[in-house]
């Protein structure tokens, strides 16, 4: 019910924000006051972004309250094989996602026309339509908004890592000695808090845009209805010959970036790794499965001709049988 | 072996279908958890796949699909067949109610897992947490009464 509210009220301001930023030509709101019950989702127009971090920044002060704050020394882990992931020391790292920082600037150097260039991108979680982080969490710590923002609950999370171990981009990470498991087999079960982006939740609760969004000097994101997203982001496109990341990636993201050269270029030029994600092509991980569900309908019914067959057989059988 | 009793399935194909299908089941089932790779048991050689979630998830569907088969086929073959000579015990009956609500919460669980498909966070929860607990007491009921030998239905 909550975020019913919080949506008509996110898009009755967000209508107010479109008006005053059409006036003054900066594009971060795309409101519609028709379609109150899609997803809302981010344009991020690659050819814009200058890398300056500002929206990082913005970020990490934003969302500072939310930060782990693990209690140390942390248990011994059983068995031995099971990591700390401690990151309460390298806070000021910026350079790729941690439990700390949230949002990152990726860069890449390719070859254009022009000659070499640096492209810059803000990478973060991609909140995707049917987000496998949340679907297969196996507690319930991890929720999807019907606004589409997926984030983890840090008081319910238990640090198994299954979140990050099933997201095409691992974008979520771990940070030891904080959370729910200290408080039950802390040394069996569980290792800490999953943290990522939320996009800001609680601003759009409140009616506001996510912080790196309103904090960006060059209007590299906008958000919206996805579909009217969407649409942005194929006309942006069009308008400079670009290419599209994240409309059908794992089934359909609510990030879209546009950019000017292809992401299979990027995915190639960018530092990849632990808390950096890729730019590949990401099938839809949940489809297979969900596929598998809905012929699950066909089991009963496979079932019940199997015994009305082994019912006639019998009869047949045994007419003035025993069993009858 | 008690004269007055007998079991549902006398076939020892189905009876050994329906081991095996609820093995797996519980297999997979609890390999939705970050486990089997923390204690090893995905370190046997074999077993590495118990700690592929996608994997693991597309078996306890596959094992769903197998085991909702069963159930019908039983369910049904005991209403033709079996109803009017032979009653349900309690232990039967307790097993069936537990099995219905495995089938209810799985079967929910599964239709969250479509996109498109919200549930509140409480509802998850919830969800999760009856499944387990359903799965831990019906296993507890299965090994009770394979151990007092109790069948599903008992002749009138």
């Amino acid at each position: 019910m909550q975020t019913d509210i919080s949506r008509r009220r996110f898009f009755k301001k967000s209508a107010l924000a479109a008006a005053t930023l059409a006036v003054s030509n900066v594009p971060q709101v795309l409101a519609s006051q028709c379609e109150t019950d899609q997803q809302l989702a981010t344009l991020i127009d690659v050819s814009r972004c200058i890398g300056c971090e500002a929206c990082v920044d913005a970020c990490r002060e934003s969302n500072e309250a939310k930060f782990p704050r693990p209690v140390k020394p942390f248990p011994k882990m059983l068995p031995d094989r099971v990591k700390v992931e401690d990151w309460s020391d390298q806070k000021d790292v910026r350079d790729r996602l941690t439990p700390y920082n949230w949002l990152f600037i990726q860069r890449a150097v390719v070859q254009t026309d022009g000659g070499e260039k640096e492209i810059t991108l803000p990478r973060r979680c991609m909140h995707c339509v049917n987000p496998p982080c949340v679907k297969l969490c196996p507690w319930g710590a991890a929720i999807q908004q019907k606004n589409g923002i997926s984030r983890m609950d840090p008081d319910l999370c238990l640090g198994g890592a299954k979140c990050k171990n099933v997201c095409p981009w691992k974008i979520p990470q771990r940070q030891t000695g904080a959370g729910l498991y200290l408080d039950i087999l802390p040394s069996l079960a569980g290792n800490g808090v999953m943290n990522k982006c939320d996009r800001c939740y609680n601003r759009i609760a409140e009616g506001g845009i996510p912080a790196c969004i309103e904090a960006c000097p060059e209007q590299v994101q906008t958000i919206g209805p996805r579909r009217e997203i969407l649409k942005q982001a194929h006309e942006l496109a069009s308008s400079m010959n670009g290419f599209i990341y994240g409309e059908t990636e794992n089934g359909g993201t609510n990030t879209i970036y546009v950019s000017p050269v292809p992401f299979e270029t990027l995915n190639q030029a960018i530092d990849k790794g632990q808390g950096r994600p890729g730019l590949k092509k990401a099938k839809d991980e949940m489809s297979e499965a969900n596929t598998l569900a809905a012929a699950l309908i066909i089991a009963p019914i496979a079932g019940v001709a199997s015994a009305i067959g082994r019912y006639y057989k019998t009869v047949k059988k045994h007419a003035s049988g025993d069993l009858l | 072996m008690n004269p007055r009793t007998i079991a549902i399935q006398p076939g020892s194909r189905r009876k050994f279908i329906y081991i095996i299908t609820l093995f797996v089941i519980t297999l997979t089932g609890f390999a939705q958890m970050p486990i089997f790779k923390r204690y090893y048991i995905a370190d046997i050689p074999g077993l590495g796949w118990l700690d592929e979630f996608y994997v693991t998830h597309y078996l306890h569907y596959l094992a769903a699909a197998v085991l909702l088969a069963v159930l019908f086929e039983g369910a049904i073959g005991y209403l033709l067949m079996f109803r009017k000579h032979y009653r349900m015990t309690v232990s039967g009956r307790i097993r069936a109610m537990l099995l219905f609500g495995l089938v209810l919460t799985g079967a929910l669980m599964a239709v969250k897992n479509f996109s498109g498909y919200w549930f509140s966070q409480q509802a998850i929860i919830a969800m999760d947490i009856l499944h387990i607990a359903l799965t831990v007491v019906y296993l507890s009921a299965a090994l009770w009464v394979v151990i007092s030998g109790k069948k599903w239905i008992e002749k009138i």
